[in-house]
């Protein structure tokens, strides 16, 4: 088969079109940002908390109360204004699902 | 002959040694097709963490090589408390076996001697040449030659310590055998350079210990710069808390050194110490200038921040410290790491012939250190602008601690291990 043709098939050509779609892999990109803190995969090794599991409310609850300042924090409430609430959930869902 | 392999080549996706087409669903599968060899030129906060992730995401389809010259990785964070005598060279050593046994990296411990990015080859010192589909270059910094008269192959008795490992350990013994009453000088370069908090760090936990062990002796800070690089207030603070054991003289160039009477010669003064510290002025590890990559300032590596791909060289990504920084991106084992998820995660996209992510996001914390105990941070979150092609500090977000405290001292150390498994285990 000509090579061309396979690549068009499999929608590989034009990948400029394909730049403004979300990736595929959005959320779990998202979410190693925060792996050097709270683990590979959310998964602690000690220290910080594990992310890995918990269920989705309870994680965006934690991120957006340290957002507004009502939980206290040395870090979180910096980093956590460098993402877009559409970014925490992608986050907070891929590590719920997580176990 | 055209194949299909040149014909991915030239249209920027990796051939995947020429199964990419079908491997797109074998790699559901059993993954016992590889869908390309990556190797990645060495194993520090960068390179380790793109050897862990390529093989985690791409569940062991891709062949990863990792060569790093150095049996163990020796981490530059936390170094700093080994000067200082807080902590031992085995707290900062964490071994390669992790990389090797559970993620399967084929980890060759070896020089670099050449990269050829044409033909697409890697030549070490002892174990030949290899092929690779995609390169990784995570070289770290190196010190430029003749920067400052007098200092180049001195290193042994003007030690830099900013690459942990030997220079570490004789920096602490100079520290350990200097007479109380003596004069610790650390001369701190032009920025960019590795670890912007690193130096004023040092000159917090060298005078916390001379203040228990030689209380007479004296930290005197060269910088070449106008002012404290990092965390100013915090570090302006910390100094001040140190009374006369800290000096901080700003704007001080080191123009030279003369070795056997250890004076550092600065443009219009000459200062004699008795430990002399010299972080030399830097740029980009030398095997990315050799591979004849495009740098910026004839310093830095120019990529193209959505591939962490080195412009105009097709299959070669270069990450961490190398780099010439996109705006406020600091020079540290943090950035590196997220540096290598990135190269990792469009590295499988390519393989699969799919776009690479248009909206990288990475993030950065540096830990410092300003007495045994007591840490101050800075943290800043970098969102990729598309217009500006390059990722932009998001405003309002990101800041530094409100004042040193141990707890943050607790979360240093929790960080390190965390970051530590998160590239090694
Ligand atoms: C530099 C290290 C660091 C990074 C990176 C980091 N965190 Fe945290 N995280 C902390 C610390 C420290 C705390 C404790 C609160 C504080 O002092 O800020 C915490 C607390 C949390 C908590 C509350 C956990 C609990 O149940 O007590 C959540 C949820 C959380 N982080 C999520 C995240 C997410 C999501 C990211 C990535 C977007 C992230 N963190 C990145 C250090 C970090």
């Amino acid at each position: 088969m000509n090579p061309k043709h396979a690549l068009a098939m499999l929608g590989l050509v034009g990948l400029s079109a394909a730049a403004q779609a979300q990736d595929p892999n959005l959320a779990r990109n998202l979410a190693a940002t925060c792996a050097n803190c709270h683990g590979t995969n959310g998964r602690s090794v000690g220290g910080m908390a594990s992310l890995a599991g918990e269920a989705q409310d309870k994680l965006m609850q934690a991120l957006s109360d340290f957002k507004s300042g009502d939980r206290p924090a040395t870090i979180m409430h910096q980093i956590v204004k460098g993402y877009t609430d559409e970014q925490l959930k992608l986050i907070t869902a891929w590590y719920a699902a997580q176990d | 002959m055209f194949t299909r392999r040149d014909f991915l080549k030239s249209a920027g996706i990796a051939a995947a040694g020429g199964t990419m087409l079908g491997g797109l669903s074998a790699c559901t599968t059993t993954g016992s097709a590889s869908r390309g060899h990556v190797v990645i030129v060495g194993g520090g906060y960068g390179g380790a963490t793109t050897a862990k992730y390529l093989r985690m995401w791409s569940k062991g389809t891709v062949d990863v090589t990792l060569i790093e010259r150095n049996p163990a990785f020796i981490s530059c964070p936390i170094s700093n408390l080994v000067i200082g005598g807080i902590k031992q060279m085995e707290d900062i050593t964490v071994g390669y076996d992790g990389l090797k046994s559970k993620w399967g990296v084929r980890l060759i411990t070896d020089e670099v001697t050449a990269v050829d990015t044409a033909k697409r080859t890697v030549a070490t010192a002892r174990n030949g040449t290899l092929d690779y589909d995609r390169l990784v270059l995570s070289p770290g910094i190196d010190f430029i030659p003749d920067a400052v008269a007098g200092l180049d192959g001195n290193q042994e008795r003007i030690p830099h310590a900013w690459k942990a490992g030997p220079q570490t350990v004789l920096l602490r013994r100079q520290l350990q055998d200097m007479a109380d009453g003596g004069v610790f000088a650390l001369h701190v370069p032009k920025a960019p350079y590795r670890c912007p908090p690193g130096p004023y760090e040092r000159a917090c936990v060298v005078a916390d210990y001379l203040r228990r062990a030689k209380p007479r002796s004296k930290v005197l800070v060269l910088d070449a710069n106008a002012e404290i690089q990092s965390k100013k207030a915090l570090f302006t603070k910390a100094f001040e808390s140190y009374g006369s054991l800290i000096e901080y003289v700003p704007n001080s160039e080191l123009r030279g050194v003369d070795v056997a009477t250890l004076t550092a010669e600065l443009e219009f003064d000459s200062v004699k110490a008795d430990v002399l510290n010299v972080i030399p002025p830097m740029r980009a590890g030398s095997i990315a200038i050799e591979a004849g990559l495009p740098l910026i300032n004839g310093r830095w590596v120019d990529i193209d921040w959505l591939t962490m791909g080195a412009k105009g060289v097709p299959g070669v990504h270069v990450l961490g410290d190398a780099l010439f920084p996109a705006p406020t991106m600091p020079k540290s084992g943090h950035m590196a790491n997220q540096h290598g998820k990135v190269a990792a995660a469009a590295i499988l996209n390519l393989f699969e012939g799919i776009a690479p992510n248009p909206a990288p996001v990475v993030m950065n914390t540096c830990y410092s250190f300003v007495d045994g105990t007591n840490v101050i941070h800075v943290a800043s979150v970098h969102q990729y602008d598309a217009e500006k092609r390059q990722p932009m500090p998001v405003q309002g977000a990101g800041g530094v601690s409100a004042a040193a405290s141990e707890i943050e001292g607790k979360a240093a150390l929790a960080w390190a291990r965390n970051i530590w498994a998160d590239m090694l285990a």
